[in-house]
């Protein structure tokens, strides 16, 4: 009770005050999506309960009225998306009162004492600093809006307080990751995250294949998580705490490039590869599709994948003392871009190539991450849950938009399938005009946000390549040429869904285009606040090259390379080891040419592939889905396919697992154990049956035997 | 004047042959008869054995009292035709019964070979019968060193005569 | 004398043994196990020339109890006849599950 008193109070004693920052209640943005979600979660039961009586009784609760439902349904409506506004409303406080601080260490408000153990001690405290703050701003900012979108998309499905219910647990535990004061506390979000995204996941468990979507998650997540603990294991072995600061503190007395810091950072990103779906454990994120759209826009896209590059971003200084570990991470992340963004060409579910995109996209962050360039890869974080998250959320009100119509005539067609669209920008004006400004952005045009982020982290991929000290030039140069390749394949996928959806004929149907509507505003503004945040969001990072320039708008953006000053703090130490080990470098691309050059190649690259992808993919004839007979051939359908990587590691890893399990069923445990245990039985049956054979119920049969141990005994004693 | 060796062999001859008739009879009225002969036999080692006390309770309880008992029982019971040959084990029985009983003989006779055939047990006997007399000598420690156990055996009695009268009433 | 009592003890009590084991009606059994006790009873007495007239008491009380079990092994063995009408142990199987 204490401790919950002084959670409110804004915690008991900052540990390390720097500057002037005053936190404001931090405790309470943890606080208030726990308590929402222990709100909703009652109020779940409560309506899982009246619904079981209702059609127990016959009838079933009508929720397509609004006015005959009942206070279950609607009390969610303001609690769900109401602790999350008031969250970040604190967050905001918490953050214009940090803008007008210096701080220099990191703020760590110790509540109570979680886990003594000898000399291991891990606290139940918050950690507030630059880092922590952009991602809470993301994760209330962006979470509220999507909460809000959820109210629309989800007002008649009957699991609806439930769905806020997991909704506040899942910001609950993502808050706890990003604003735990160590890596335990850390693991702690990171499983619960995992946890809320299967149960999000398989929201309509009733449906085999959504449910099996959310166990697939749940357990190739595991996969990472292992390597999260066993680096966690790793660091207390070496340092004696698992806190950040203490770790980061001692951090520089690891050997660079040394065995032992490369494993740590090598097992934490195994976890991050979990996380945030990088090769080759990306799998599960297309399938975690199977939950409702604002889950996808809020988990799959927003937050909760971007934790591993949160993590990467966050033990930068390990990262940078392991530049082995930091090619792998960039590798991956550039490899998984490239593969990801080629599957995403010849995908038509509207979810699936978001997905795909997500995957890519977090490629690109853990290029950034891996190249040193931590504050790049958080840009490229914060833009990309702007417009991958407005994506989503357009994407869902198309969805909902179709699935209305289809429900409305009965029609059993897919609504997300592309080749059922087409066409929608006449029904759909709003929806229409953000997402071609989030795809823009993500297409890398100037002056979206994503522009800014993603040719940051480009251009130092191809700076670190060409610095003169830098490790591994040839690699990260083949890194950087991907990167653009990839680039390239974004602004075309993008382009072809968005001609698809909202260009062309429509092919819905001729009954079912009545029903197309537009979203209503609940749904509609939290869309237009992002496609705002998409347009606007990159200028708080204006490379310094292109400040004065024509990218800079000639200086009149204000605060250039903002972000990088701000993140000063977390990534000094990083860029300090960078700087003693490879002494000073100086930035290049490979081939020649500044930051301003490359990136006007890119945007005009991009903006060309744009222009062409809209007369190809517009040029071509689409057919809905049921006259659809194309019968793909060559690469097309392997990509179509997803490289068949579904069906090799079922062939490689769940058929031999499978098998294995039957052995071990049929053989070992039906066999062996049932079968000793089984002969205990009959062993003793039989041994009982032979003694019986002397229990003939005869007074002289046991007299005889009687007798017989008497002659033993006797015996015994004459000899 | 007989030798009290050849009484002794003589009367071992007659527990023997008894005993054997008791095994081997059919009729259950001449097993006991065997029996009342070995009884009778097994008296008179033990007055040469210099228990003479013990010889008459022998003829008076054990030939007398419970033997009639059994008589009494087989009339009750009407068992006195029963011929039927009810031995089971035959030969082999026999032939290994009479190996253990040759080896328990030849143990006891180990046993009685160890000395003290002329042991300090003969003499004070022999002495408290001087004393007071074949019955005085018994009932001496009777009735001084084991008057408890004495007493409780009147207490055996009692329940026994309580416990055959229970379990041979008709109705219980 | 002693040793031969002994050794006709143990012939007896061998005899009696016999008896118990090779014959099935319940009253000679019965009448076997008295044989037995006698037999065991003139190995007390033989002892008693040895060690004194304890042999001869306890004699005395093996007696009483061997009276005290005819009575009462009589009466159950009648009891017995009355359910089965024989006396011949074979029948009785109430020790067999």
């Amino acid at each position: 009770m204490a401790s919950l008193a002084a959670l409110v109070q804004g915690g008991g004693q900052a540990a390390t005050e720097g500057g002037h920052f005053e936190p404001f209640f931090p405790g309470l943005v943890v606080l208030l999506p726990l308590l929402g979600f222990l709100a909703n979660g009652y109020l779940a039961l409560q309506h899982a309960r009246a619904s079981a009586d209702a059609v127990r009784g016959g009838s079933e609760l009508d929720l397509g009225d609004a006015a005959s439902r009942p206070a279950t349904h609607t009390l969610p409506t303001w609690i769900g998306p109401g602790v999350m506004a008031v969250a970040f409303l604190i967050t905001l406080v918490n953050f214009t009162r940090m803008l007008g601080a210096h701080l220099e260490e990191p703020v760590v408000i110790h509540y109570w004492t979680w886990i003594a153990t000898g000399t291991f001690t891990v606290d139940a405290a918050l950690q507030l600093d630059q880092l922590s703050m952009i991602m809470m701003m993301v994760i209330t900012g962006v979470g509220t809006l999507i909460h809000v979108f959820s109210v629309g998309y989800m007002k008649e499905d009957p699991g609806y307080p439930r769905y806020f219910a997991y909704l506040n647990l899942f910001v609950f535990f993502m808050l706890v990751l990003v604003m735990g004061s160590s890596y335990a506390l850390m693991f702690v979000g990171w499983e619960g995250v995992g946890l809320c995204s299967y149960l999000l996941i398989g929201y309509w468990f009733s449906d085999r294949e959504k449910a099996d979507a959310g166990k697939k998650a749940f357990i190739v997540n595991r996969i990472g998580d292992v390597g999260f603990l066993i680096a966690m294991f790793l660091l207390f072995k070496n340092f004696g705490s698992v806190d950040f600061v203490p770790v980061f503190h001692d951090a520089e007395t690891l050997v660079y490039g040394g065995g032992l810091v490369t494993a740590i950072t090598l097992f934490f990103f195994v976890g991050a590869i979990g996380k945030s779906a990088q090769m080759p454990l990306y799998v599960w994120l297309p399938d975690a599709m199977a939950g409702p759209t604002p889950v996808s826009a809020l988990i799959h896209a927003a937050t909760m994948v971007t934790a591993g590059v949160y993590l990467v971003a966050r033990s930068s200084v390990l990262f940078a003392l392991a530049p082995l570990s930091s090619a792998v991470v960039a590798g991956i992340g550039v490899l998984t871009a490239l593969f990801a963004a080629t599957i995403a060409l010849k995908q038509n579910d509207i979810k699936k190539v978001l997905a795909y995109s997500t995957v890519s996209q977090l490629g690109y962050m853990f290029v950034g991450v891996g190249v040193g360039a931590y504050a790049a890869g958080v840009f490229h974080l914060m833009t990309h849950a702007f417009f991958k998250a407005l994506l989503f959320m357009g994407s869902g009100a198309v969805i909902h938009s179709m699935h209305e119509a289809y429900h409305a005539t009965h029609n059993h067609e897919d609504p997300q399938d592309m080749r059922n669209m087409g066409g929608l920008k006449a029904f759909m004006p709003i929806t229409w005009v953000t997402m071609w400004i989030a795809t823009l952005a993500i297409a890398g045009i100037w002056p979206f946000a994503g522009f800014f982020s993603k040719d940051e982290i480009i251009w130092y991929a191809g700076a670190w390549a060409g610095a003169e000290n830098a490790p591994y030039p040839g690699l990260y140069t083949v890194y950087w040429i991907l990167a653009l390749a990839a680039a390239m394949l974004t602004a075309f996928y993008m382009t072809r869904m968005m001609v698809m959806t909202f260009h062309g004929a429509n092919r819905t149907g001729d009954e079912e285009s009545k029903h197309l509507h537009e979203a209503p505003a609940v749904m509609w503004v939290p869309l237009a606040i992002l496609a705002v945040l998409s347009i606007f969001g990159g200028w708080i990072n204006v490379p310094e090259a292109l400040q004065s320039g024509w990218a800079g708008l000639g200086g009149v953006l204000p605060m250039s390379e903002w972000l990088h000053h701000w993140l000063e703090p977390i990534t000094a130490q990083a860029h300090h080891v960078q700087e003693v080990n490879l002494g000073q470098y100086s930035y290049y691309a490979p081939f020649g040419g500044g930051e301003a050059m490359w990136a006007a190649i890119s945007t005009v690259a991009a903006a060309i592939v744009v222009a062409l992808s809209i007369r190809i993919v517009g040029g071509r004839t689409v057919v809905a889905v049921k006259d659809d007979t194309t019968e793909l051939t060559g690469f097309a359908k392997v990509l179509y396919n997803k490289y068949y990587v579904d069906e090799l590691y079922d062939r490689i890893i769940v058929q031999p697992i499978v098998r294995a399990s039957r052995f071990c069923w049929k053989v070992i445990d039906a066999g062996i154990i049932d079968g000793a245990v089984n002969a205990v039985g009959w062993v003793s049956k039989g041994t009982g049956w032979v003694v019986s054979m002397f229990q003939t119920g005869t007074v002289n049969t046991y007299a005889f035997i009687l007798t017989v141990g008497v002659l033993f005994v006797l015996g015994a004693s004459l000899f | 004047m007989l030798s009290a060796t050849f009484l002794f062999y003589l009367f071992a001859g007659l527990a023997i042959g008894g005993a054997i008739g008791v095994v081997m009879a059919k009729s259950p009225v001449g097993s006991l008869l065997f029996m009342v002969t070995a009884l009778a036999a097994m008296a008179g080692t033990f007055v040469l054995l210099e228990a003479h006390f013990l010889a008459a309770i022998q003829i008076i309880v054990y030939a007398g009292a419970i033997m009639v008992l059994f008589l009494f029982v087989i009339m009750l019971l009407n068992l006195g035709h029963d011929y039927e040959k009810d031995l089971k084990g035959g030969a082999f029985a026999v032939v290994s019964f009479g190996v253990i009983g040759g080896i328990a003989g030849l143990r006891a006779q180990q046993l009685g070979a160890t000395g003290m055939q002329d042991g300090p047990g003969g003499a004070a006997i022999d002495a408290l019968i001087a004393e007071h007399g074949a019955v005085g000598a018994i009932a001496t420690e009777l009735y001084t060193t084991y008057v408890v156990p004495f007493e409780i055996t009147g207490i055996l009695l009692l329940v026994a005569i309580v416990g055959a009268l229970v379990l041979a009433k008709r109705e219980v | 004398m002693i040793t031969e009592a002994l050794v006709l003890s143990a012939i007896l009590f061998v005899i009696g043994t016999f008896g118990v084991l090779v014959r099935r009606n319940a009253i000679i059994m019965f009448l076997c196990i008295e044989l037995q006790l006698n037999a065991v009873n003139l190995s007390f007495v033989a002892f008693s020339r040895m060690f004194g007239i304890e042999g001869q008491i306890f004699v005395f009380f093996v007696m009483t109890v061997a009276a005290a079990e005819a009575a009462v092994g009589l009466a159950i063995i009648i009891s017995i006849f009355r359910h089965y009408e024989t006396v011949n142990v074979d029948s009785f199987n109430l020790l067999k599950w």
